[in-house]
């Protein structure tokens, strides 16, 4: 469904981290994304960080679609579409959740729905999100930082193989940069475990159609944007390259 | 038992479905995909001679049944996209390129880099109704139309098809144009342009403001236009436009086309739709005594 929301409120994250909540009562599950319109700017892709009758997008300011979304007020309107892909498969299974920077976002529907551990990581302490609100559903949280700043000095893989090593997860739900969660995958494989990544590429029309969000014969919107170890097995391009605009291959 | 096999000149087909092109078409892989759900030929997303971001978002809005879009033909450039050919020829189906241009010269250059990539044949955009210079811009006058066709066959082997835009008057005069010219079939329609309004935003919604109208909505527009040139053409029709089952494509068939073109149902059905509509279509012709696709083409003319 398309519709026009009121933005409610608005919660400064971090520095350059911000989310913002609006009614709209489509029905959507974790791990699901929305296209967000700001007219005369930009449509883009933003993961959904809460998933109630109240949902939340969660945006770091990276470019000029983020940038205009963190110039919004309170009381602004947006366009709104979707819930589209398919989301996590919140089975009951023992699990390790891993979110690296902004890929927080739509793990928290996750860790307000299942029981779950989980690491949060980013490259220094003022980065880390939503650590506050994870430790009253989470009894185990876990921080890393690239700079050593808090918790953990390394990264959010490293981290999290420790406590792969010492729990017994049945398996491991994650966001973050995708080299990050190429590594992550890896380590999953290594030990037999596995795991649901979230994913993401650049996105046109996020109904399905157009391919320009293709990895490998999958479409991120529709058919992920979580990909299950059996379907990663069979993505060359994951971990490695991406398309741009063009539909050109570039490196990640 | 019936026969689904047709060709169109050299281009042989296992059935009469073709994956219409702007759909999952971009990657060598999607090609893949879509002919491993049953489409008889895949037709490429519409390349140019440069690499192309194609409009800022948003390029679609979803309408009952399918969709606005103003894609504004993205495309990565055709040396990139030839080498997205030749990474996976052979392949188990035939890949038919698009190509749009400019100038009869320069869809002669992209046709020959097709060709020379593996693609069975070529289709002429003359008809996206949302990219300022190309598409419709240069396929609604038939002397024009007429021109590029002429190039085109004279620098590929391959068959050409050329696909036409139904926002026009002169649809029969430009699809006699092709034939005239040379062209070895007509694919018709691309999309019907349209515009959709934000009330809230008091704006046009897709960032070209105008775009092109696709889906089930559509498909009278098609049936009724492949009806017309039927009537004045000798060359094969390519009939395209909201097929999303296999009475749409009956109907298509019925009213001349001698292979059908699947588009906006790889979205609001799935990639799925192609086997569905193969097997409807079959069961269809064997019930009502259609041993193969030439007994039932044109049906509705008698």
């Amino acid at each position: 469904m398309s519709d026009v929301v009121r933005i409610k409120r608005i919660s400064q994250e971090s520095k350059d981290t911000s989310t913002l909540a609006f009614d709209w009562g489509a029905h959507t599950v974790p791990g699901q994304f929305i296209m967000v319109w700001i007219p005369g700017i930009d449509e883009i892709p933003m993961s959904l960080s809460s998933t109630g009758s109240e949902k939340t997008v969660t945006v770091r300011k990276v470019g000029d679609a983020t940038s205009a979304i963190h110039a919004l007020q309170e009381g602004d309107r947006i366009g709104v579409r979707g819930p589209y892909g398919n989301g996590f498969d919140l089975n009951g299974l023992r699990t390790l959740v891993v979110g690296g920077g902004v890929g927080m976002a739509p793990l928290m529907p996750v860790l307000r729905t299942v029981y779950a551990d989980l690491v949060i990581g980013a490259r220094s302490a003022d980065e880390i999100l939503f650590e506050e609100e994870a430790r009253r559903y989470c009894s185990n949280v876990e921080i890393s930082t690239d700079d050593g700043s808090l918790g953990f000095h390394g990264n959010a893989v490293q981290l999290a193989e420790a406590m792969m090593d010492k729990g017994d997860y049945e398996q491991v739900i994650a966001c973050g940069p995708e080299v990050m969660l190429h590594y992550l995958f890896q380590a999953c494989e290594r030990r037999g475990l596995p795991c649901q990544l979230s994913l993401e590429r650049y996105m046109k029309c996020a109904v399905g159609i157009c391919g320009s969000c293709m990895l490998g014969r999958e479409r991120v919107c529709i058919d992920g944007p979580v990909f299950d170890s059996e379907r990663l097995r069979m993505l060359p391009e994951f971990g490695r390259s991406r398309r741009d605009p063009a539909g050109r291959i570039v490196d990640l | 038992m019936t026969d689904l096999t047709v060709s169109i000149s050299s281009i042989k087909m296992d059935n009469p479905s073709m994956l219409a092109s702007g759909i999952l078409d971009e990657t060598g892989d999607s090609l893949l995909r879509m002919m491993s759900v049953g489409a008889g030929a895949v037709v490429t997303k519409s390349i140019g001679m440069l690499p192309h971001d194609g409009h800022p978002n948003p390029c679609i809005v979803e309408t009952a049944d399918g969709y606005v879009n103003a894609m504004g033909l993205p495309n990565p450039g055709m040396e990139e996209f030839a080498e997205e050919l030749r990474v996976i020829m052979p392949t188990p189906a035939p890949v038919i390129a698009s190509i749009y241009a400019s100038s009869a010269a320069d869809f002669a250059t992209i046709a020959v880099s097709m060709e020379e990539a593996g693609a069975a044949g070529i289709e002429l955009n003359l008809s996206c109704p949302h990219a300022s210079g190309f598409g419709m811009e240069v396929g609604t006058d038939p002397a024009t139309v007429g021109s590029i066709v002429a190039a085109v066959k004279d620098a590929v082997k391959v068959p050409v098809m050329a696909k036409l835009t139904p926002n026009t008057a002169e649809l029969v005069r430009i699809g006699k144009a092709v034939e005239e010219a040379g062209g070895d079939a007509v694919v018709a329609i691309n999309t019907l342009k349209a515009m959709v309004i934000s009330p809230e935003f008091a704006r046009p919604v897709l960032s070209n403001r105008y775009g092109g109208l696709s889906g089930s909505a559509i498909k009278p527009v098609g049936v009724r236009a492949v009806y017309d040139l039927y009537r004045e053409l000798e060359i094969p029709i390519v009939g395209v436009g909201g097929i999303c089952g296999w009475r749409d494509a009956a109907e298509y068939i019925m009213a001349g086309a001698t292979c059908f073109q699947v588009g906006s149902a790889v979205g609001t059905v799935g990639p799925e739709v192609f086997t569905r509509i193969i097997e409807g279509l079959e069961a269809f012709m064997g019930e009502y005594g259609y041993p193969d696709l030439d007994s039932m083409r044109g049906a509705a003319h008698e």
